[in-house]
């Protein structure tokens, strides 16, 4: 455990030193403080409140944004400590292997985190010093958000790791890393879109399933129709009636989506010849 | 039950086609300096890993400190282990200080040797607290030092520690090296550099392309090599027909600039061929006798290897 706590903060201390901490934080607060000051102005009468604009709209974004900074913080992680070297020192300290990647990880999740609560909490205490009140509700529902947003992040870190572990240079992992990212974030949506307006009589259950292979849909389900104050906003509601993925299958999901990468990472990386 | 620091007992190991290390039998005693020589490729660096158990060997047996390096159970025997890496990279926006606490924890080592630490190896206390982007070469290198001493290991394990080192780091590096040999820690020094290691090294291991072709101290590889000494002799133009009919067979004479003459004969001969030179009245102004570096020894090795 301790030495787990050690390699994370060496690694929560080197990207604090690299100014990526700041920089993300800086980048997820510009952005959630724009999106709620743009969602608390078209609200009036409507009967929503800005809460639920922000939630969705940001979270909208976060799909985008947080898997690729999560992938851009990790892809690095094992291949690169390999090329320059370190990794051989490292492996040299009575250190487990497992140990080290897990410690790594959790290092670069922290960071992950930190950008996230720090970056969204800002534009939390923006809509809380506004002049609607604000229900309970939507509080949960924005705590919601910024929990999910941070295992959204957690997943994508995961899989850049697994990327880092099974190739051999860094450049094929920048590219895996990509990929991965088109993949799950772009083409997999518009993969599934295609598939049903062609209406090749995808079932729903089929559907369902199709949606939790993918942690991003896995995400954005749960912000848009696990709270029905956002759901009835974000027009989602018909499909939240739809869908009958409960919210703690879908956390169950995501958290699925961030052990079993990096289960499989940490496998490899056992197995790997230094 | 061996007294042995490591044993190393018929390793190869195979990294696809390609064989890195061939049967390789080696042992390191307590306060013992080995040096292991050898081309790029020669299986050193591989050696290594499988002793600091980073690789599992294809077949034979690795013991070090009395157990399997690569075990589950080896957190105890790498504490004792000191490592520095032929090219180490640390990370450039931390402090020379953060980077030696991390590892001296990691290590389980208390961090209040560490000033210590960086006064033996010689970093001063300005230099400490600065990145080590700013750093240069052979601060690197002492740094690296630094951290392959933390914890006081029984074994140290040096990849190419001197290159990019100036001749005056060298110098206090292998002071470092011999003071940690007399108080009993085993020593294993990968260099290129062979003439540094002369009058450092206790023993030479020459390797070659995965194979340990040579194995012992200076004089054994000397008498083994059966290279010629060479004596050099400084005299007057003259004396020279008179020297080369007292030298007769037993040596091969050349003449070399400035008046000296170059007298190549086995090892055995030599007292003998001095004694004959020198006693009956022979004008020498100079005499010098050059033992055969170990350069040479190593090429001779090597070209016996290529040769069989």
């Amino acid at each position: 455990m301790n030495t787990l706590l050690i390699v994370a903060g060496k690694e929560l201390r080197e990207a604090t030193r690299n100014r990526w901490v700041v920089a993300t934080t800086l980048l997820m607060a510009a952005l959630a403080l724009t999106l709620s000051f743009l969602g608390s102005v078209p609200t009036g009468t409507v009967g929503v409140g800005p809460v639920e604009v922000t939630i969705v709209s940001l979270s909208s974004l976060t799909i985008f944004l947080l898997p690729l900074i999560a992938l851009l913080l990790s892809f690095d992680a094992v291949v690169g400590e390999i090329d320059r070297g370190t990794m051989t020192l490292l492996l040299s300290y009575p250190v487990a292997r497992w140990q080290l990647l897990l410690g790594k990880f959790l290092g670069h999740a922290a960071v992950i985190a930190l950008a996230t609560v720090v970056g969204y909490g800002a534009a939390g205490v923006a809509l809380a010093m506004g002049h609607t009140a604000i229900g309970h509700d939507s509080w949960r529902a924005f705590a919601a958000m910024i929990g999910s947003s941070v295992m959204l992040g957690a997943a994508f870190t995961a899989l850049g790791y697994l990327a880092s572990t099974i190739v051999r240079d860094r450049g094929t992992a920048a590219g895996i890393a990509v990929a991965v990212w088109l993949g799950f974030v772009l083409l997999y949506d518009m993969a599934l879109l295609g598939i049903l307006a062609s209406g090749s009589g995808l079932g729903v259950e089929t559907l369902n399933w199709l949606l939790l292979a993918n942690p991003a849909d896995a995400y954005r389900l749960f912000n848009l129709t696990g709270f029905k104050g956002v759901s009835a906003f974000a027009g989602t509601a018909g499909l939240a009636a739809h869908v009958q993925l409960s919210v703690p299958l879908l956390l169950a999901v995501m958290a699925g989506w961030i052990a079993a990468p990096l289960a499989l990472a940490a496998a490899l990386f056992s197995r790997k010849q230094i | 039950m061996t007294d042995f620091t490591a044993e190393v007992q018929g390793v190869t190991k195979r990294y696809g086609e390609t064989e890195a290390v061939r049967g390789v039998d080696l042992t390191l005693a307590p306060g013992e300096c080995v040096a292991m020589v050898g081309h790029n490729g020669a299986g050193k660096s591989s050696l290594i890993k499988l002793m600091l158990g980073l690789t599992t060997p294809t077949a034979g047996r690795i013991r070090v400190l009395g157990g399997d390096p690569a075990s589950a159970a080896c957190s105890h025997i790498r504490r004792q282990i000191g490592f520095l890496p032929e090219n180490v990279a640390f990370h450039p926006n931390m402090t020379g200080r953060e980077t030696l606490d991390f590892y001296a924890r990691l290590k389980g080592a208390s961090r209040r040797d560490n000033d210590a630490l960086f006064e033996k190896v010689g970093l001063e206390a300005a230099a400490i607290k600065r990145r080590i982007s700013t750093y240069s070469k052979g601060m690197r290198q002492r740094l690296a030092l630094a951290q392959s001493l933390l914890g006081g290991p029984k074994l140290l394990f040096l990849d190419e520690p001197t290159t990019g080192l100036d001749p005056a780091l060298r110098q206090s590096f292998y002071a470092i090296v011999a003071e940690l040999r007399d108080r009993g820690t085993t020593i294993l020094l990968c260099s290129h550099a062979l003439t540094e290691l002369e009058g450092q090294a206790d023993r030479v291991v020459v390797m070659n392309r995965g194979r340990k072709v040579a194995d012992g101290s200076l004089a054994t590889l000397r008498s083994l090599a059966q290279l010629p000494v060479r004596i050099r002799l400084t005299l007057p133009t003259g004396e020279i027909d008179t020297l080369a009919s007292r030298v007769g067979q037993d040596a091969a004479l050349t003449r070399l600039a400035g008046g000296v003459v170059e007298l190549a004969c086995a090892n055995d001969d030599k007292i003998a061929l001095v004694r004959r030179i020198s006693c009956n009245g022979l004008a020498v102004d100079d005499i010098e006798i050059v033992q055969p570096s170990l350069d040479e020894m190593y090429a001779h090795f090597l070209r016996r290897e290529a040769a069989e």
